[in-house]
């Protein structure tokens, strides 16, 4: 009966930004109870059995969308999925008006990724539901750093004082801020690496440590976390082609063969094979990609926990 | 508030035994049985009731694991103070077929063991479920769930607390009593 019982300090979760480290703590603690519930033989528990939640998806998404949609029928809630390219959204319908047509359905918690920056946050401000950030535009990702760090936790048992390096298109990336934000309130170093045209110019304001050359990070971290190239919100060139910079910025075996120690591999996906990191290494025991992706349930099942827990 | 001392030193010590001689009438040697103590504060009782079966002739080995309800309360967001943080479950055993004792320190309303109940479905389907508990207070039961095995049985009523103290973890083995002072 005297269980203890500690709170996450926001009502939504828009962004690492809003956390703080004990949150970040907190999450990962009960990702941990999370995890252990789901190797066992039934891996379903019926703490939001009262809770329906719908996964507002108006960008595409495979691998988040999953998670999210597992991790919410393994905590038993109800789940509605909802996609922008079936629906209304085509024919002129506001965001505001859109969420709001889908909480007059009487759903409790929305989980949504936008194409824009700041949609959760302008979103939170207008509707009355809780809202999950589940990437909105190149600003935030925050469940995906949160399974990021938690994974470097699993591999190093602490983030404190580890050296991660994140590599690759860092002016597009959610997963980068987001990653940037949650490693350093843990108390780990960053770097990040890229061409000069995909950093964006004060990120050291962030307190991270800057590199253009990829062999000088590699050597400095102990994780590496490669980041895809994100085409999709590249309007003009950055680089003068996908195979040059295959070239300057691509892991490879024989470049993580020529390090004098063993470094940990990290990518967020979908990843390009042969473009950012080469399939031998993205297949090898160094990678923990599979890692992360098992552990994304762990950790959004424990955000969508302890949030609900702040319903009134 | 006022503290009054319900059990403790010797007596609390033959309250143990007492409960442990109950369960070998009934088990036997615990080769079809399982002890599975109820996270967080039923594990101290159901170690130490397991650690003294060993003590008793006949008894090599206890199967014991620790089970947390905290996913599967039906009190979660119902409390001012917010989700409750989950303590481990550790059952390396599947109960499948076996006779289950489950135990707590103290049964209170009996929320805390259906929720038991129905988390330890993920472990398998047993052949039996018993309930040992320390303290049993009585008439305050908010469900059909009755004890097998009774330390203690106290009249006690809401405002009142009922707190069972450790030697491993709070330096004594002691119940107390506690009781809003009226103002």
């Amino acid at each position: 009966m005297t269980a203890s019982s500690r709170q996450i300090s926001t009502r939504h979760l828009l962004g690492i930004k809003d956390l703080t480290e004990d949150d970040i703590q907190l999450i990962f603690e009960t990702a941990g109870n999370f995890k252990d519930v789901l190797n066992r033989p039934i891996k379903k528990v019926p703490s939001l059995r009262d809770i329906t939640i719908a996964n507002v998806f108006f960008e595409n998404s495979t691998r988040t969308r999953l998670s999210f949609e597992l991790a919410e029928k393994r905590l038993s809630a109800d789940v509605v999925n909802f996609a922008a390219s079936s629906s209304s959204v085509s024919k002129g319908e506001t965001l505001i008006d859109t969420v709001n047509n889908i909480l007059a359905m009487k759903v409790d918690m929305i989980v949504m990724r936008h194409p824009y920056p700041g949609a959760g946050v302008f979103l939170s401000r207008h509707v009355d539901a809780q809202l999950v950030n589940a990437g909105d535009g190149a600003h935030e990702h925050p469940t995906q750093a949160l399974l990021d760090a938690f994974s470097i936790r699993e591999r190093y048992g602490d983030v404190a004082g580890r050296k991660i390096a994140i590599i690759g298109d860092i002016l597009h990336s959610r997963v980068a801020l987001s990653n940037i934000l949650c490693l350093r309130k843990l108390g780990a170093e960053v770097m990040v690496c890229g061409p000069t045209t995909l950093i964006p110019k004060y990120i050291s304001s962030l307190g991270v440590k800057v590199t253009y050359n990829l062999l000088e990070a590699l050597q400095w971290c102990d994780v590496a976390n490669m980041l895809r190239i994100q085409l999709e919100r590249q309007d003009i060139a950055y680089f003068p082609s996908l195979r040059e910079y295959s070239m300057l910025y691509g892991l490879n075996k024989q470049l993580l063969d020529s390090l004098d120690k063993e470094i940990t591999i990290m990518h967020p996906g979908p990843i390009n094979r042969g473009v950012e990191i080469t399939t031998d290494v993205a297949d090898s025991h160094h990678s923990i990609i599979l890692d992360q992706v098992e552990n994304g349930v762990a950790i959004r099942m424990a955000v969508l926990y302890l949030l609900a827990g702040k319903r009134g | 508030m006022k503290r009054s001392v319900l059990l403790e030193g010797q007596k609390f010590q033959i309250t143990i035994q007492r409960l442990c001689h109950q369960l070998v009438e009934n088990h036997a040697d615990f080769s079809d049985s399982v002890v599975i103590g109820i996270q967080p504060r039923g594990i101290y009782l159901g170690r130490r009731i397991v650690d003294e079966l060993k003590q008793i002739q006949g008894i090599t080995s206890v199967p014991y694991g620790e089970l947390d309800i905290t996913f599967f309360r039906d009190d979660f967001r119902r409390k001012d103070s917010g989700p409750l943080v989950p303590s481990s479950t550790s059952i390396d055993f599947i109960v499948e077929g076996k006779k289950v004792i489950l135990m707590d320190d103290v049964l209170w309303t009996g929320r805390t063991i259906r929720a038991a109940m129905d988390a330890l479905q993920a472990f398998g389907r047993p052949a039996k479920i018993e309930l040992l508990v320390l303290v049993d207070r009585r008439f305050s039961r908010q469900l059909p769930i009755e004890p097998d095995y009774i330390g203690i049985q106290v009249d006690s009523i809401d405002s009142q607390k009922v707190a069972v103290s450790w030697k491993e973890v709070d330096t004594h083995d002691r119940i107390i009593l506690l009781t809003e002072k009226a103002s």
